[in-house]
C-alpha cells in the first residue's frame, strides 16, 4: 500500500464559514470508499479568502490548490484526479505560484497556512523557536536593543515603537511584571490577528516569552475578543502543547527562566482594544478607559509594570529576533520599517491577507491584488484603518502606505485593514453610523466622546433632513466641523479621538453626499 | 441551629458578608442557579482578576446571569452587587434574561455594510419578525447585532449559535436558519 497522499483543508473560521469541516469529512468518506489512502491535515488559512475552502494536494512537485471547493464539488475533484495534481475548473496550481501569494513578502505569516497550526514538530521544522533559541543566549538588554533596532511599530494602529516601550517596562523596577497580548481585533476589515493566532498560535507564544525574557516578566496574557471563539480554541490548545513539552513553564527549553502565559475572553466591548481600558477589563472592572500617565510601561496590569502589544507586533518578535534586527529593517520606506500584513475587504474581488513591505500603494492593494470591486462598479472610497480610520477618495489612493506620509493626509494606516466601497455608497450615511458607532461603543468616561457622538448623529441627520435650505444645511455642517474639532481635541483615548476622522474625510472628499458645495468644503479641507 | 442562623445573617448583612463562609453556604443552596453559580465561584476565585471568568462560566453553564447569580458573586468576590451590576451590563456579550433557543448575529460593521449587510440585516428582521436584542415568539431564536467576525473579506457574515458563516445572501440565511431548527428537532 502506497503512503498517503497529504490534503490540507483549512480550519480557519474564513473556511469553516464556507462549510470545510463538511469539505474535510466528504473528502475522507469518498477516499475510503474508493480505496484512495489519504491524509487531512487541517492547516491554517492561506489568506486567499474568496478561494476558501481552499483545499491543497501534497504532490511530489509541490502542494497543488484547489478553490474554492464546495461540499458538492468534492466527487468531482475526484474523478478528476486531484490526488495527483489532475485538471478540474477549480485547479489553481502550485500554491505558492499563485500570483496573490508569490508577490507577497511574508514574515510574520511565513508559516499560516502552510503547517499544522497545533503540531509543535511543524512549528520547530518550519523555523520556529529560532527566535526563542537566540534570545535565550542574550542579556535582556540586547534583546530589547536589538527591538529598538529593528524598527518595530506597534501594528495595533498606534505604530509606536515597540522596542521603546519594551525599555520602558525593562527599566520599571518591580517584584511582577506582565506581558499583555492585545487581541481584542473589533475593528471592520481586520482579520490578520485572528488569521494568525488559528493559524499559527506559536509564533504568539514564542513572541511572548521572549518580551518576558527582555522586561523580566514571568507572566503573560491573551485578551481574546469573544467574537473569536476558534482562535480562543486554537490558543487554548496551543497553550496546553507547549506547557506540556517545557515551551512554558518554570524553565523554559531548560533554561531556567520561567514564563507562562493564559487566555482570557473578552466580552464584546469594541473598546476593549483600547490598551488602558483591556486592562481594567483583564482586572474584572468595567473597561472604562483610564487616564494616562501613568503609562501601562511604569504602572499597568494590576499596578504592574506591563508590556501590552498587539498580536501582530508579539508575532512578528520571533523572526526580528531569529534574522537579526537589520533583516526586518531593511523592509519598508522611511521611518516605516519591515512589513504589514494588509487585509482587503469589502467590496473587493479577492479580499485576503497581503504581507507587504510599507511603500506600496492603495491602487496596488485594491487592483492587483484586490481585483477591482466584487460588484463590477467602479471603486468610490477606501476606509483604511479600522471605523476610526479615514474614507480615502481615488485621489489619494497613490500615497504611498507609510505611517507619516497618512498623517500627513489626515489617515492612518492603523492595523493596516481597508474596506472597499463601489459607487452605491452614500458617505453622508457613512459619516453618520461613524458617529453611532462611537455612540454605540463609548465607555462613557469622558464628554466629548459619549456626548459628542450622539450629537454628531443628530447633526447629520439633520443635514440629510436639510431639504432646499442651503443656508441651514451650511450652517449645521459648521457645527459639525466644530463639534468634530472638540472631540478630537478633548476626548481621553483614540474613540471619540479619532471618530471624527471618518466623518471629517466624508465631507472633504465626498461632499456632494452631504448636499453642500465642494468649494466650501475645501476651504475646510486645508 | 443557632450557628446556622449566623451564617444567613452574615450572608445577608450589608458589611461583613462575604468570602468562604458566603460561597459554602451557597453552594449548599437549594436554588439550583446560585448552587451552581457558588461552584463556579469556588472553583476561580483565586485567579488574579476573576470576575470575567466567572462570569463567562455562570452564562455559559446558565445560559445567562441571573440576578440571583449577581448576589452569590458579589459576595463570594467582596465587592457590592452595583459593582457586578456595573460589569454585566457594561459588556454586551452578557445577558440577564436567558436567550432564546438559538443566537442569530448578523455582523452591522462597515465591511458588511459594503457588500448588502444593511439589507441582510432588514431581511433578518423581517424573516423573524423581531428587532434586533430581541426573540422571535416562538422563542427559536434571539437576534443579536455583532460588530464584525473578522470575516470581512467573505461580507457580510453571520454566526449561528457560535458557527460562523460568510457571504450570506438572504436565500442562503433562510437555508441556515432552517437547517438550524431541522439539526435540534
Amino acid at each position: 500500500m502506497s503512503a498517503p497522499v497529504i490534503i490540507y483543508v483549512p480550519r480557519d473560521a474564513a473556511a469553516l464559514a464556507m462549510d470545510a469541516d463538511v469539505v474535510a469529512r466528504d473528502i475522507e468518506r469518498i477516499a475510503d470508499e474508493r480505496g484512495l489512502p489519504v491524509q487531512v491535515v487541517r492547516n491554517g488559512s492561506r489568506g486567499l479568502l474568496w478561494l476558501e475552502p481552499m483545499v491543497e494536494i501534497a504532490t511530489p512537485d509541490g502542494r497543488v490548490a484547489y478553490g474554492p471547493v464546495a461540499p458538492e464539488d468534492v466527487p468531482a475533484l475526484f474523478d478528476a484526479g486531484w490526488l495527483t495534481g489532475g485538471a478540474h475548473a477549480l485547479h489553481l496550481g502550485l500554491t505558492e505560484d499563485i500570483p496573490y501569494l508569490k508577490h507577497q513578502e511574508r514574515l510574520t505569516f511565513a508559516r499560516v497556512g502552510v503547517i499544522d497550526p497545533l503540531s509543535l514538530q511543524d512549528y520547530a521544522a518550519h523555523g520556529g523557536l529560532a527566535g526563542l533559541k537566540r534570545a535565550l543566549a542574550m542579556e535582556p538588554a540586547q534583546i530589547v536593543e536589538e527591538m529598538v533596532t529593528s524598527g518595530l511599530r506597534g501594528r495595533g494602529g498606534a505604530a509606536f515603537p515597540t522596542g521603546i516601550k519594551w525599555k520602558t517596562v525593562a527599566g520599571s523596577p518591580s517584584d511582577q511584571k506582565y506581558i499583555v497580548c492585545n487581541a481584542d481585533e473589533g475593528d471592520s476589515g481586520t482579520f490578520a490577528d485572528r488569521l494568525l493566532m488559528e493559524g499559527d498560535p506559536y509564533v504568539l507564544i514564542e513572541g511572548m516569552t521572549i518580551a518576558g525574557l527582555a522586561v523580566g516578566a514571568t507572566y503573560g496574557y491573551i485578551y481574546v475578543r469573544s467574537e473569536y471563539p476558534h482562535a480562543i480554541a486554537t490558543l487554548e490548545a496551543a497553550i496546553a502543547r507547549a506547557r506540556s513539552v517545557g515551551w512554558l513553564g518554570r524553565d523554559v527549553h531548560g533554561s531556567g527562566r520561567e514564563f507562562d502565559l493564559e487566555v482570557r475572553t473578552g466580552a464584546g466591548a469594541y473598546i476593549c482594544g483600547e490598551e488602558t481600558s483591556l486592562l481594567e477589563s483583564l482586572e474584572g472592572k468595567r473597561g472604562v478607559v483610564r487616564a494616562k500617565p501613568p503609562l501601562p510601561a511604569i504602572s499597568g496590569l494590576f499596578g504592574k509594570p506591563t508590556v501590552i502589544n498587539n498580536v501582530i507586533s508579539l508575532a512578528t518578535v520571533p523572526i526580528i529576533m531569529a534574522k537579526g534586527a537589520a533583516y526586518y529593517r531593511d523592509y519598508g520606506v522611511g521611518r516605516s520599517h519591515g512589513t504589514l500584513p494588509f487585509q482587503l475587504a469589502g467590496n473587493l474581488k479577492q479580499g485576503g491577507l497581503v504581507e507587504k513591505a510599507f511603500g506600496l500603494s492603495l491602487r496596488d492593494l485594491l487592483y492587483e491584488f484586490g481585483g477591482g470591486s466584487a460588484s463590477g462598479r467602479p471603486l468610490r472610497a477606501v476606509q483604511v484603518g479600522g471605523p476610526l480610520g479615514a474614507y480615502l477618495p481615488e485621489s489619494q489612493w497613490d500615497v504611498p502606505l507609510d505611517y507619516e506620509a497618512y498623517i500627513q493626509i489626515s489617515a492612518m494606516i492603523g492595523h493596516g485593514g481597508l474596506v472597499a466601497f463601489d459607487d452605491t455608497v452614500d458617505m453622508a450615511r457613512m459619516a453618520r453610523y461613524a458617529m453611532e458607532f462611537c455612540a454605540i461603543e463609548s465607555c462613557g468616561k469622558c464628554t466629548p466622546c459619549r456626548i459628542g457622538s450622539t450629537r454628531g448623529v443628530e447633526t447629520i441627520d439633520k443635514i440629510a433632513a436639510g431639504g432646499a435650505d442651503t443656508k441651514q444645511r451650511e450652517q449645521q455642517v459648521h457645527l459639525l466641523r466644530d463639534l468634530c474639532d472638540t472631540m478630537m481635541g478633548g476626548s481621553l483615548c483614540a474613540l471619540g479621538g479619532m471618530a471624527p476622522y471618518p466623518v471629517l474625510s466624508a465631507l472633504n472628499h465626498f461632499p456632494q453626499d452631504f448636499g453642500i458645495e465642494s468649494s466650501q468644503s475645501a476651504a475646510h479641507a486645508a | 441551629m443557632h450557628q446556622r442562623e449566623a451564617k444567613s445573617d452574615l450572608a445577608s448583612s450589608g458589611g461583613a458578608r462575604g468570602g468562604k463562609l458566603a460561597l459554602d453556604a451557597a453552594q449548599a443552596s437549594p436554588t439550583p442557579a446560585i448552587a451552581a453559580t457558588a461552584r463556579i465561584v469556588a472553583r476561580l476565585k483565586d485567579l488574579p482578576g476573576p470576575l470575567l471568568p466567572v462570569l463567562h462560566e455562570v452564562q455559559h453553564e446558565l445560559g445567562c446571569i441571573p440576578a440571583e447569580a449577581v448576589q452569590t458573586i458579589a459576595e463570594a468576590l467582596n465587592l457590592s452587587r452595583a459593582e457586578v451590576h456595573g460589569v454585566i451590563t457594561f459588556y454586551p456579550h452578557f445577558r440577564s434574561e436567558p436567550a432564546a433557543r438559538h443566537t442569530l448575529e448578523v455582523c452591522r460593521a462597515e465591511s458588511c455594510q459594503a457588500m448588502g449587510g444593511e439589507h441582510l440585516a432588514a431581511h433578518a428582521r423581517a424573516k423573524l419578525g423581531c428587532d434586533f436584542h430581541a426573540s422571535t415568539a416562538d422563542g427559536n431564536f434571539t437576534l443579536e447585532p455583532v460588530y464584525c467576525l473578522g470575516l470581512c473579506a467573505q461580507s457580510p457574515a453571520v454566526m449561528i449559535d457560535g458557527q460562523p458563516h460568510a457571504r450570506v445572501t438572504p436565500d442562503k440565511l433562510d437555508r441556515l436558519l432552517t437547517r438550524t431548527l431541522e439539526a435540534s428537532s
